[in-house]
């Protein structure tokens, strides 16, 4: 591991200080970071450990839930507020790592987890994401568990966060702060697809903390579920997964939102398609033709040909059993 | 760099300089002679080098020693010794839930937390919430087991 200066300032002014280093990095539960570190796939200068920081506060404000990022993923999953209105990310967050890990790990840092894929993860490869121009030895290599939508030619790596994709589903904002101030990114825009910069994961920019997420409208979904299908029962990255709920809402005239895992370079989510969906006409054909549209866009190598079938199975089991 | 840590470790107070890289793991195993954490995987991903920090489980080597400075942190030493075994290690003995027992402080620790935090208690809620713990030898029967009976007390 290379050597860094590790630093714990106990105000944000003190922390964005801290964060024009170059180098610099920001530490919060580490759990990611300190294993990408070992495996050198992370080399910074300066660890910026945020932990200090008054963003661990869970609130309502208006219609809106907050969530202070260096809330850990157990505190969020076990909140009532969540429990009870928003099953879906419990059920994610509960489906994702270990008791041990959930309990280290930040819920901003769950989202800016980089990707598993094997290749980003050993030095020895060439990966366009880890140094950009490279190549992608996904392309040509073992990818059984890659990307079959949003993917470029440049990656094909899966986005690995199940909360992200519960998050997608309710339209969440993350909340970032730099000494310039304050700004929200919609988590359908936070996230960015490979593209011809493989490297660039989030819209986050230098200088910039999550600060909290929001969840707006919260108390509007009526019933949630997040249904992970993964090559063994437990502490397992998604195969596929989905994000699912039931909206009581005059205005979209009682809909679902859907969002899939383990199949996009981001969480994948079509407005679109949800547009055919209602809660009262959840026939097989209509959630065909949903599927069809929500996957329009795949494209599929060999071994990921699986995912498509495997998808479509998830999300019809997920739906069914919500308007059952 | 050198950093200046001081937390409490087992109820004693641990001041030491260490190197920013310097894992709590390695800090309890190397610097403080705690060698029954084991080290494992040393990537997150078989639980055997689990403590509790201020209380929660958690994996010591995905820890930085610098980042657990001014906590507390609890390790298999802690919670019982041959003479004054904790219930979970007497229920573990009783069972002979282990084999090799390279996981077993990992596995120990890890439900000594269970027993906290409250929740289902069925045999397979039991395995979900210990699934950070690997066992290459296969005795989850017998972890199982030895957490059901402790939980049953």
């Amino acid at each position: 591991m290379n050597e860094f200066d590790y630093v714990r300032p106990s105000s944000m002014a003190a922390a964005f200080r801290c964060l024009e280093r170059p180098g610099a990095k920001v530490l919060a539960g580490g759990t990611s970071v300190s294993d990408l570190m070992k495996l050198g796939v992370e080399q910074p200068c300066v660890l910026v450990d945020i932990s200090a920081l008054p963003l661990k506060d869970i609130s309502v404000n208006g219609e809106s839930l907050y969530i202070g990022a260096l809330a850990s993923n157990s505190e969020v999953a076990m909140h009532p507020l969540v429990q009870q209105h928003l099953s879906l990310v419990s059920e994610a967050l509960l489906s994702g790592a270990s008791t041990q890990i959930r309990n280290a790990a930040s819920i901003a840092g769950n989202l800016m987890q980089r990707t598993r894929c094997s290749y980003f993860r050993d030095i020895s490869f060439p990966c366009n994401k880890r140094r950009p121009g490279s190549g992608c030895s996904a392309l040509k290599g073992v990818n059984t568990y890659h990307a079959i939508l949003g993917t470029s030619e440049q990656c094909i790596a899966v986005s690995p966060s199940d909360l992200a994709v519960s998050l997608c589903a309710v339209d969440a904002y993350v909340h970032v702060e730099s000494v310039q101030g304050g700004r929200r990114i919609a988590l359908s825009k936070f996230f960015t697809a490979p593209g011809v910069q493989p490297q660039i994961e989030n819209s986050l920019r230098p200088g910039e903390i999550v600060t909290f997420i929001e969840i707006p409208d919260f108390r509007r979904y009526r019933r949630s579920a997040y249904l992970k299908v993964r090559a063994r029962a437990s502490y397992e990255f998604a195969t596929v997964s989905v994000a699912a709920a039931t909206i009581d809402d005059s205005s979209r005239s009682a809909g679902i939102v859907v969002a899939l895992g383990g199949v996009g370079t981001v969480p994948w989510r079509s407005r679109q398609a949800e547009a055919t969906m209602q809660q009262e006409i959840c026939t097989d054909a209509v959630l065909a033709t949903f599927c069809d549209l929500l996957m329009r866009d795949a494209d599929c190598r060999p071994a990921t040909a699986f995912k498509l079938p495997m998808a479509r199975t998830a999300i019809m089991r997920c739906i069914k059993g919500l308007v059952a | 760099m050198d950093v200046a840590i001081n937390l409490i470790i087992n109820g004693h107070e641990v001041e030491a300089m260490v190197d920013s890289r310097t894992t709590l793991l390695d800090f309890l195993r190397l610097h403080v002679g705690l060698t029954g954490t084991k080290k494992g995987c040393n990537h997150g991903q078989c639980g055997a080098c689990t403590v509790l920090i201020d209380g929660r489980r958690m994996l010591s080597c995905l820890k930085f020693v610098a980042a657990t400075s001014d906590m507390k942190v609890c390790t298999i030493e802690g919670i019982g010794d041959a003479s004054h075994p904790h219930p979970v290690q007497t229920a573990f003995m009783k069972h002979d839930a282990f084999q090799c027992g390279f996981c077993t402080p990992g596995q120990i620790m890890s439900a000594v937390a269970l027993l906290d935090e409250g929740g289902s208690y069925t045999r397979e809620a039991i395995r979900e919430r210990m699934s950070g713990n690997v066992c290459r030898c296969g005795a989850y029967s017998n972890i199982v087991s030895a957490i059901e009976e402790v939980l049953s007390q």
